[in-house]
């Protein structure tokens, strides 16, 4: 038997921006399911133990599962409705503009559920070894750091005695600590480029507090192992090029990438959702919408955060979006956002004028001091921010009464 | 007991053997030094199902290729493996490679292969729009195809099974003995196992069997092929195998539409000194790119998700396969230097050996006993919806999804794990789970999960593929913490 639901908005995700959103569109009167994978809310936040989460939102320092736990509190009283280990197989487009999501459980086998709005939480899934092509063998040992993470905080089982961790990711930076407080000898971490890829902050608390090397602008050349992973190669770069003959190996057990993390798109593609190259996610507006009406994307499933706070945040603003648009207020965002210099990308790419918009930014550029600035159509200045310690670990936001016209956003350093 | 059979590796060669000897009262027994079956050459191999044009007309190669490729589809009907009959092209880009492939053409039509057509390059576009326009020509084979080499082995190996074949994995042979009409065969744990007649199909280790035996001294040289695996998203997936003109020791580097619904650009060829170097390198990549992306519009190296390495067991001083009785041990059939067809030629393979065993005066009575068959494995992401509803009656567990790229459910996992394949890897050959672009990422802790408590196997007892391949060091709190 196939069971059919309606509902007004589906939410794709119980992390924290399905969470956030979810809480909105209830608030904004949508009925609003929620659709998640695992057995429990919170997704990624379920096995992210440290501390560090909430600031922003909750006005304290909280945990992963703290944070998880209030968000999905918000959503919950707000009378927000779940659907745990379910998956999402497909989403269909109707000729009414609604769409019918097949989704498939455990415990309702095959629900087809229409809805007016989907809301993408789908979060990011992390680069591995494979993607990396990093040359060597195939020994066990060889893991993600979320997996490693999930192993250790969610299972309880160590992945090996002795570790090197490729790339300086938060997550593998958080598991370099993680993983010596549970007896693992962390032997470094080997980054690629010349600076490091995670928060300041995690550099001090994670490598700096255990004594773990860091070995910046080395590339891994080898991994060896016949069953199980006995050490690994790491090159010093020279002009963009390993070096290979000031190879340094490393005696390991354990290999952990943390070396990027990409929006899970899957869905989207068969609607037919643009995705934009520099983000990896979908091209949206300021209402969070596709070029696909009706699809919304929000969290790290539109561009990777670095901080939950904000993926919350975005997640809200776009359900307010979507409580809009279903209500036939939502604005018509007809106006471009352009990056120019040392800036990876911009989202929302489109606006509509007359709004308080947030524009979210990735540096490409590291420097203690740069000036951004907002520039229209004619080229001249609408607005300018001074941002202090830029680098491409930390995403930029910034708040802008949008204007009726194209905008170009342009990053320099102030030396 | 004495084993009428002891066939010695259960990849390709030997679990065809021991399927077809499935078919007759023979008591045999199918030894493997690793873990599960197709864990060896088989398990890293291109998957394809050739066209019978490579090899000259008079070697066993063709002989056998060209008799085992009309036998795929039979065999997929009984043993449900995953296998399509695509096709092949076989493209020139120069005059010169016209001429190869003319005489590639005539020796496929030499070899029996009635249904080559050739192709100008208007045709080969046609055929093929994701081809580049430089091509000049070529042919076209419709009788090629793609399969899954290890699900194969697997089904082949459980269907012997199932039909009395005995199994012995962990059991690596070192030594055997000829005497009083039965070989002692010793394996590394000190286990005897008896049998009347041995078959040789230990892949890259034939030679040393052959040798532990006391029969012919010869030596399997490792040839090592690299194989890059790009994402189902990837433009550059071809509707049909894309080869090029091939040279002297391999066919050359292909674009494979893999029939997991990946694209797969490779292999390499060149012979190792060691049988155990699987590694693969930055200069491969970067050759095979080189090699493909003329051929075939859309290839990116950011689209790959995994790549490997194989190593094919090649005699070097003979560039066909050795299918022989020894003739200096008895009772004793070689089957060594299968390399490239030797998927392909398989089936051919397994009837080839059955009969020099009858030769050397094996008794083959055909089994009275009704076969049991094989149920296909479950497939809920080919079902539909109304379909899946249905079977979640019986089932719940397959509208639990695990691998969310592979798209497989948690029935598929527990089958698996039924069907004794209890490492991670066995896992993933068997279903398909991990094999996609997060590379097990993300379901990797929760198979783990499931392969315990369907095992019975303590969780930080798993393996990747057996052996020393420990996946965990233990639970948490088990090492000691050493402060700064």
């Amino acid at each position: 038997m196939i069971e059919y639901i309606k509902r007004d908005v589906a939410v794709i995700g119980a992390g924290a921006a399905g969470l956030f959103a979810a809480a909105e569109t209830m608030k904004g009167g949508c009925s609003t399911i929620v659709i998640d994978r695992e057995q429990r809310a919170g997704g990624i936040l379920n096995q992210c133990i440290h501390n560090g989460f909430g600031l922003h939102c909750f006005k304290e320092e909280l945990t992963g599962p703290e944070f998880a736990a209030k968000a999905f509190e918000l959503a919950r009283s707000a009378d927000a409705e779940f659907r745990f280990g379910t998956t999402v197989r497909s989403i269909k487009r109707n000729d009414d503009g609604t769409f019918t999501l097949e989704m498939l459980s455990r415990a309702h086998g095959v629900t087809l559920l229409d809805c007016k709005a989907v809301i993408m939480a789908v979060g990011c899934r992390e680069r591995n070894r494979g993607n990396l092509a990093v040359p060597g063998r195939r020994p066990a040992g060889v893991w993600t750091a979320g997996t490693a993470q999930k192993l250790l905080n969610i299972e309880g089982v160590i992945p090996g005695k002795s570790a090197v961790i490729v790339g300086s990711g938060d997550i593998g930076l958080i598991m370099a600590r993680r993983m010596s407080w549970c007896g693992v000898k962390v032997q470094a971490v080997i980054e690629i480029m010349p600076r490091p890829s995670g928060l300041v902050r995690n550099i001090a608390q994670c490598l700096d507090d255990f004594n773990i090397p860091l070995h910046l602008s080395h590339q891994v050349v080898n991994i060896h192992g016949t069953e199980h992973v006995t050490g690994v190669d790491a090159a010093p770069l020279v002009d963009g090029k390993p070096d290979m003959e000031n190879i340094k190996h490393f005696d390991c057990d354990t290999i952990l990438f943390s070396v990027g993390l990409v929006p899970s798109n899957e869905l989207m593609l068969p609607l037919g959702v643009e995705i934009d190259p520099n983000t990896g996610g979908a091209k949206v507006d300021s209402n969070g919408e596709t070029n696909v009406p009706g699809i919304f994307v929000a969290g790290n499933a539109l561009h990777v955060h670095d901080l939950v706070d904000f993926v919350a945040e975005e997640a809200a603003e776009t359900a307010h979006a979507v409580v809009r648009k279903l209500n036939g207020t939502a604005p018509c965002p007809r106006y471009a956002a352009n990056t120019r210099n040392n800036l990876r990308y911009v989202a929302p790419l489109k606006f509509a004028s007359g709004e308080k918009i947030h524009f979210r930014f990735r540096p490409t550029i590291t420097c203690e001091k740069a000036i951004l600035t907002a520039c229209d159509a004619g080229g001249n200045e609408i607005k300018r921010w001074t941002k202090m310690f830029v680098c491409p670990a930390e995403m930029i936001q910034i708040e802008l009464d949008a204007p009726g016209s194209d905008i170009t956003f342009n990053l320099e350093e102030v030396k | 007991m004495i084993y009428d059979v002891a066939i010695i590796g259960a990849g390709a060669s030997g679990g065809s053997t021991a399927y077809q000897l499935s078919h007759y009262n023979v008591n045999a027994i199918l030894l493997e030094k690793c873990c599960d079956a197709s864990f060896g050459v088989s398990k890293a191999n291109s998957g394809i199902v050739h066209g019978g044009f490579h090899h000259p007309t008079t070697s066993l190669k063709a002989k056998l290729e060209v008799e085992s490729i009309k036998k795929f589809d039979a065999l997929k009907a009984e043993l449900h493996f995953p296998f399509d009959r695509c096709g092949i092209l076989v493209a020139a880009f120069s005059e010169e490679e016209l001429d190869v492939c003319r005489k590639l053409f005539e020796q496929g039509k030499a070899n029996g292969i009635s249904n080559l057509v050739w192709c100008s390059k208007e045709d080969m576009l046609r055929r093929e729009p994701k081809l580049n326009s430089h091509v000049t020509g070529g042919f076209f084979a419709p009788d090629g195809g793609v399969i899954e080499p290890y699900a194969y082995v697997q089904r082949l190996v459980e269907s012997a099974s199932a039909n009395g074949v005995a199994l012995g994995f962990n059991s690596k042979v070192v030594k055997g003995e000829f005497a009083d009409g039965v070989w002692n065969l010793t394996d590394e744990q000190g286990s005897i196992i008896q049998a009347r007649y041995v078959v040789n199909a230990a892949g890259l280790y034939a030679d040393k069997v052959s040798e532990a035996c006391g029969a012919e001294k010869f030596t399997i040289s490792p040839r090592k092929g690299e194989e890059y695996l790009l994402d189902r998203e990837s433009p550059a997936r071809p509707n049909h195998v894309v080869f090029p003109v091939p040279s002297k020791h391999s066919k050359g580097v292909l674009v494979i539409p893999t029939v997991g619904g990946t694209t797969m650009i490779g292999p390499t060829a060149d012979v190792v000194e060691e049988k155990t170097d699987d590694y693969t390198t930055a200069e491969n990549f970067s050759r095979i790119l080189k090699l493909v992306e003329p051929m075939v519009s859309g290839i990116s190296a950011r689209d790959v998700i995994t790549s490997f390495s194989g190593l094919r067991p090649v005699i070097l001083e003979q560039e066909d396969f050795y299918i022989a009785p020894s003739e200096k041990v008895a009772n004793f059939i070689q089957v060594a230097g299968i390399q490239s067809p030797g998927l392909t030629a398989s089936p051919a393979i397994g009837e080839y050996v059955t009969r020099l065993l009858a030769e050397a005066g094996l008794k083959l009575e055909k089994r009275t006993a009704p076969r049991v068959t094989l149920s296909p494995a479950i497939e809920a992401r080919k079902l539909a919806a109304t379909e899946l509803a249905q079977l979640h009656a019986e089932n719940p567990a397959v509208t639990d999804w695990v691998c969310r790229c592979e798209k497989i459910s948690e029935a598929e996992i527990v089958e698996a794990v039924r069907h004794g394949h209890t490492t991670l890897d066995g896992v993933k050959f068997y279903t398909r789970s991990g094999m996609g672009r997060c590379q097990g990422g993300f379901c990797s802790a929760r198979i783990m999960r499931i392969i315990a408590r369907e095992s019975g196997i303590p969780l930080e007892e798993l393996t990747k593929r057996g052996g020393n391949s420990y996946l965990l060091a233990g639970k948490l709190g088990s090492l000691e913490v050493k402060g700064n």
